[in-house]
């Protein structure tokens, strides 16, 4: 069995990126339902090794790891990668030139 | 083929209504200028960012299964058939990717939608054996079974790392996989691949498409297989894929647009793979028991 932690963490940190994802009425939302009512539903068993349960940690770390890294890929895109392609003028700029301007307009 | 480049090819997108908007085409040759074109536009414009065109997205269940409604219309997949899913959990997960589109959807985050689309498309035409064949014909160049001989600590920390997950498997499957640093490969005996193909025809078609998505995403049957097996978790299969890069962004440093770029990504991927494995597979029914008193 994977090394997970425990499961109280992984449902925190799994609510707050769901919190990020979702904006003002996060607490509406059906992700955010169906997640506590998972893990309520599996809290109570007598048994010490529930495999359910187990396998429900193991999809919740798995769903935290792809929000988590979802958001911070894009947050990487936007600022290294976002940027997209620079302007003629940007570019002539980038050795000093300007474009030239004709009074009588182009071409 | 990474994301984008399936979004800039495709020329149906999946919104539910009809006709889309057709992308902005190159401007024709002759109205293009010198290298300082006429027209202030270049010569490749990547297509106009889909605004976000909804305020709601919610989950209903149709006959095939659950279907996803942005506000009042049905998600569609880029063939135009329904959008329907098995497990309500995943859909669920689609919902709240479609939720999380904020002003422009930017489909290279929707791993699970892509994932789901796949499944229901199908546009490569595979069948259930062919799938197979591809996932276990990964086995004879697993990432996990080629090793270097130098650097002496890019060797240790091969053995360090990949021979216990090698272990497992073998103990796990009862096969012999074996390491190798020629460049030819580990040999494997054809008993270990008809072992593997026996277990992955228990797999649906759907969980097969994910299957064969780890595969790819981390380069590794073995590594893929222990991930959906649950005996690491989707961030140590990436360490353990990265393994070599790792070492060398130790040795020379990270370049945090490259290599933590890259990482996040693989870690989607993955993440997104497995979870739609699980989601796929599963049949949960909650037993209640009766508590003592």
């Amino acid at each position: 069995m994977a090394a997970l932690g425990a499961p109280l963490r992984t449902l925190r940190a799994l609510l707050r990126e769901l919190r990020h994802a979702a904006g003002r009425s996060y607490r509406d939302s059906p992700a955010y339902r169906h997640v506590l009512a998972a893990f309520r539903a599996h809290r109570v068993t007598s048994e010490k090794l529930c495999r359910a349960q187990q396998e429900l940690h193991f999809q919740a770390a798995t769903y935290l790891c792809l929000l988590r890294s979802v958001r911070e890929h894009e947050a990487l895109h936007r600022e290294y990668h976002g940027r997209g392609e620079r302007s003629p003028q940007e570019v002539a700029g980038l050795v000093g030139f300007r474009l030239p301007q004709q009074p009588g307009g182009k071409g | 083929m990474s994301s984008v480049t399936m979004w800039r090819g495709c020329r149906r997108l999946w919104w539910a209504h009809s006709p889309p908007t057709r992308f902005p085409r190159p401007p024709p040759a002759d109205a293009r200028g010198g290298p300082v074109g006429s027209c202030g536009r270049r010569a490749y414009a990547p297509p106009a960012e889909r605004k976000r065109f909804y305020q709601n997205v919610s989950i209903s269940q149709g006959e095939g299964g659950f279907e996803i409604n942005l506000d009042h219309r049905k998600l569609k997949t880029p063939q135009a058939k329904l959008f329907t899913v098995p497990s309500e959990a995943l859909a669920i997960a689609v919902a709240t990717e479609w939720d999380s589109q904020k002003d422009t959807i930017k489909f290279y985050t929707m791993h699970l939608t892509t994932l789901c689309n796949t499944a229901l498309d199908n546009p490569t035409q595979r069948n259930k054996t062919q799938l197979i064949r591809v996932a276990v014909k990964f086995l004879e160049t697993d990432t996990v079974c080629y090793r270097v001989e130098e650097p002496p600590a890019l060797a240790e920390l091969q053995k360090n790392e990949w021979d216990p997950v090698v272990a497992w498997a073998e103990k796990r499957y009862n096969v012999t996989i074996g390491s190798s640093t020629s460049i030819l490969g580990p040999n494997i005996p054809a008993s270990t691949k008809e072992t593997f193909v026996s277990h992955l025809a228990s797999y649906n078609m759907w969980a097969l498409q994910g299957i064969e998505f780890v595969i790819t995403q981390l380069k590794s049957l073995i590594l893929s297989m222990s991930l959906i097996d649950r005996h690491i978790t989707v961030e140590k299969a990436v360490l353990l894929s990265r393994l070599e890069e790792e070492y060398q962004i130790r040795r020379w440093g990270n370049v945090e647009w490259a290599h933590d770029y890259d990482l996040c990504e693989l870690r989607a991927r993955t993440a997104a793979g497995t979870l739609f494995v699980h989601l796929c597979s599963e049949s949960s029914t909650v037993k209640h028991k009766l508590l003592q008193d």
